[in-house]
């Protein structure tokens, strides 16, 4: 009962409390590697980009084209046989400009990424990638953007094969 | 189904680092909770816990690890995570426990210890991503924020400056608790002035990573009268799940979030959700997110929540009053505790016991939600006196 209660309990430390040992810690690395299998979908689409190519898949039954592509229609629940090419152009939906790292460090160079809608897929539907080749203060929702993509020979078959998305219209 | 009731409550102080160890936490939570009703371990028949994934402490089957700081040993135990829903969440496993007759008490434990992580607990996040078409563009958990944020804004045209007061009204009421981390007066010029991390999202957007705990304890009608006179109960409980393709969704408007919120009410019996809940505590792991989940709890119309906000209607004395507890932007967020202290909170709210924080006007009718996992999970309770 919060209002009869007067102390609550918890101890809290200070970085202080730790580095100057006044607190002990034990510490260890959790170290994990993985190879993940890319499945039917997944690897027919990463070979395409290798191609430097974007598919989707269209559901027989809700006539959807899905991006990305997938085995199956989560919405039909029936499985997707029908590859489609898709353009590598789209529009932004929402981007941010971002100045940390995933480890929460400042960066210098702010990275830009957005919410893609790729042409030719069903409405709404697109990719998490970066923005680039172009000043932050000049992107914009509804922007039209196009791939920029590695050179043949540097690509591995994953969505790092697109180095960012351009406006076309800057 | 049996009706259930929350009888008792207990949590511990929300720290940036806490010398406890998840078990001693828990304990202390638990402990509290059981005092709180003069109930005895003895008397529990099921203990339900909520914690984040493995990674976030790095013990493996942490759950179960810190089991017993719940009293989770020689009885049925069960863990449940679904990312930031998981306070809430864990409180409607309770409640089916009890509802459907397979306990008569049941105690709901949620804790989480993020300090742990280096050099961040942001780098536990990373792996939410798809493995296969995220994670290899480096990202981390501000990004989704950020552009969510940005498309709400944009969708609905609502300028930052009113978005920053819920931060402002959130740790204002925090003042308040004595449990809260980041307690604090400051205005909305502070908040559009502090650091950028993500544009649209800065510091003071945001709420703090945090190590804490919180319990509840649930029984059945016949326990719940003889336990206490003042029964709060659970009077109806929805959760929903979308698609984990984000990308392929408008991220202007929480869908999972309206379908959880209308499992509930619809259980509740309750048609005008803005006239008759008395108080909310609405999921605000950043400023916008409040207002985003109003919208989503269908207690304003799509873009209305920055205009309810700024007419003081959700202030603590305002007419329905949104995080009277100071939320997670002000009291904290240890993840899964965090929002367990949501239904602490109505709980508390409901029976008058919530002192300085009170809302006035004797409220009888509240609503805890939360939200989580990759911007897919909407987990809501409606309670009343």
């Amino acid at each position: 009962m919060s209002v009869r209660i007067q102390d609550f309990p918890g101890t809290p430390l200070r970085e202080d409390d730790v580095r100057s040992g006044r607190v002990l810690t034990v510490s260890g690395a959790a170290r994990a590697e993985y190879a993940w299998d890319l499945g039917v979908a997944m690897t027919r689409y990463l070979e395409e980009l290798r191609n430097g190519r974007l598919v989707g898949q269209r559901c027989r039954h809700c006539g959807r084209v899905l991006f990305p592509p997938r085995a199956f229609c989560e919405q039909c629940f029936c499985p997707t046989t029908e590859w489609v090419a898709l353009p590598d152009t789209g529009v932004i939906q929402t981007f941010a400009i971002c100045h940390i790292a995933w480890d929460a460090q400042r960066i210098d160079e702010p990275k830009l990424p957005a919410v893609i809608a790729v042409d030719g897929a069903s409405r709404n539907m697109g990719l998490l990638h970066l923005i680039g080749g172009v000043e932050p203060e000049r992107v914009a929702v509804g922007q039209r953007v196009r791939a920029v993509w590695r050179p043949p020979d540097e690509r591995q078959g994953a969505i790092t094969d697109i180095l960012y998305f351009t406006p076309t219209e800057a | 189904m049996r009706r259930v009731a929350v009888v008792g409550a207990g949590m511990t102080r929300f720290m940036r680092r806490a010398l406890e160890t998840p078990q001693e936490l828990s304990f202390e939570a638990s402990r509290m909770a059981l005092d709180s009703c003069e109930l005895r371990l003895a008397d529990v028949d099921v203990v339900c816990i909520g914690t984040a994934p493995d990674a976030f402490d790095g013990v493996h089957m942490k759950g179960e690890h810190l089991a017993h700081g719940a009293g989770g040993w020689h009885r049925p135990v069960m863990r449940s995570y679904v990312g930031g829903g998981t306070g809430v969440f864990a409180a409607i496993q309770g409640w089916y426990q009890v509802a459907s007759g397979r306990a008569d008490v049941a105690l709901v434990l949620c804790e989480e210890k993020m300090s742990s992580a280096r050099p961040h607990p942001q780098g536990a996040f990373l792996t939410i991503f798809d493995n296969i078409t995220e994670r290899p563009l480096l990202p981390n958990l501000i990004w989704i924020f950020a552009l969510e944020m940005r498309r709400y804004m944009e969708t609905y045209h609502i300028p930052k400056e009113l978005i920053a007061q819920v931060a402002v009204k959130n740790k204002r009421n925090a003042l308040d608790h004595p449990c809260a981390q980041l307690a604090a007066e400051i205005t909305v010029e502070d908040v559009l002035k502090s650091e950028v991390l993500a544009w649209p999202v800065q510091r003071l957007d945001v709420s703090p990573t945090s190590d804490g705990a919180v319990a509840l304890i649930l029984a059945s009608e016949d326990q719940a009268t003889r336990i206490t006179d003042r029964p709060v109960w659970i009077d109806g409980v929805g959760w929903n799940v979308d698609t984990a393709y984000w990308t392929d969704r408008d991220l202007a408007y929480p869908m999972y979030v309206e379908r959880a919120a209308r499992m509930a009410y619809d259980m509740a019996g309750i048609r005008d959700p803005r006239h008759e809940l008395d108080v909310v505590e609405a999921y605000d792991p950043f400023d916008y997110k409040e207002l985003h989940h109003l919208e989503g709890l269908m207690i304003c119309g799509r873009g209305e929540a920055p205009r309810l906000t700024a007419d003081g209607v959700t202030r603590r004395d305002g007419d329905l009053p949104v995080c009277p507890s100071g939320g997670l932007l002000g009291v904290g967020n240890p993840i899964a505790a965090a929002g367990l202290m949501k239904v602490a909170e109505i709980f508390w709210q409901l029976r008058g016991e919530a002192g300085k924080r009170q809302v006035p006007g004797k409220p009888r009718r509240g609503l805890a939600q939360a939200w989580g996992d990759l911007m897919q999970v909407g987990t809501v309770v409606v309670m009343s006196v």
